[in-house]
């Protein structure tokens, strides 16, 4: 994992840089920077299946001694009405914060608001 | 035999629930680990067969791999569930040795093993979800509904169209609110239940006959 002396690292990820990407990039990369150590807040989060394989994916990546996992919250996927439904229009995957668990925890989450917090002595290396 | 005994029992009847609906299905028990899952799965077990599906601990973790038992069957009044039951590894997004040891005195290396074993139970149990028909997602009715385990579960049962049930579980707690479960979502039936007492569990079995015999077109990921 990187030690940074400046802090912790937030970025925050339009759409438009992870839409290009295959489910897999997506995923790999996510990952690869949670385990650098970096929170991200993705404008367009993942969708379930994307979720259920980033957990999956996280699970193979954990090393009891250096990686222990992630947080993650995100909103509900967006609703779509019914002629969406009918023209195929998927559900739309909303903004979501995903970090190293040993740096983040999910303090609070509901359907309008998502309160994380960095884990005391655990900000700056 | 009463007149109505006879239909259910006979072949247009079977004829009838092959084309309208189904009465096999393989059920996972989902959640978050330390919901009660195996302790449901149990209570499950031993009101209709006798037996027991394995062994359950306040340590998270304790189911690390998927169990399962063929052919329950539910009678709800005049219908029936045959059912394959898979009791599911808790799923987290997380999982660190050092909690074992410092919250449940669980020696190093002890520790180290159940939480490799964990991360491989987590892995299975998110791969089953390919293989089912239908969920009971057993929640903790004391601790907040919103975590990301749930939402997930949910929304790639949603994406299959397979139908869920939300078993608000550990309602004999002093602390239990079933209601912050039941708005939290709304779309999906909640039934609060007590896995440990047996509390309202024959609401969940009239549910889980209704629900899990619907027929329904399943749809891969």
């Amino acid at each position: 994992m990187a030690k940074k002396d400046s802090g912790i690292t937030f970025n925050l990820i339009s759409h438009q840089k992870l839409e290009h990407f295959s489910s897999t990039d997506k995923l790999k990369y996510i990952l690869n920077e949670v385990k650098e150590g970096r929170i991200l807040v993705l404008e367009h989060g993942l969708t379930p299946t994307e979720q259920a394989q980033l957990i999956e994916h996280t699970m193979k990546e954990i090393n009891h001694d250096t990686f222990i996992g992630i947080e993650i919250g995100g909103y509900e996927n967006e609703k779509v009405g019914f002629f969406q439904r009918v023209f195929g229009v998927a559900k739309k995957p909303r903004m979501t914060v995903i970090g190293p668990a040993h740096l983040l925890r999910m303090v609070h989450k509901d359907n309008d608001m998502i309160e994380t917090t960095i884990i005391p002595g655990k900000g700056v290396n | 035999m009463g007149l109505l005994e006879r239909f259910r029992e006979s072949r247009f009847s079977k004829m009838i629930h092959t084309i309208f609906g189904k009465n096999h299905a393989k059920i996972g028990i989902y959640g978050p680990p330390n919901v009660g899952k195996t302790t449901l799965a149990n209570r499950i077990l031993r009101d209709w067969t006798g037996d027991i599906m394995g062994s359950v601990s306040e340590v998270p973790h304790e189911t690390r791999r998927a169990k399962w038992k063929n052919n329950i069957r539910i009678d709800n009044g005049g219908s029936s569930l045959t059912m394959d039951l898979v009791d599911t590894p808790g799923i987290a997004t997380k999982i660190d040795f050092k909690e074992f040891m410092n919250m449940y005195g669980m020696t190093k290396d002890d520790s180290r093993v159940r939480a490799k074993e964990a991360t491989e139970g987590v892995i299975e149990a998110i791969r089953w979800l390919d293989d089912i028909d239908g969920v009971v997602l057993v929640m903790d009715a004391t601790q907040d509904p919103f975590t990301q385990v749930n939402v997930t579960i949910i929304g790639n049962l949603e994406a299959r169209n397979l139908p869920i049930l939300i078993a608000a579980n550990k309602i004999d707690a002093e602390n239990a609110s079933p209601a912050t479960l039941k708005s939290a979502f709304p779309q999906h039936p909640v039934i609060p239940i007590s896995a440990l007492t047996g509390y309202n569990t024959e609401n969940l079995y009239s549910m889980m006959v209704k629900e899990f015999g619907k027929k329904r077109h399943k749809q891969r990921r």
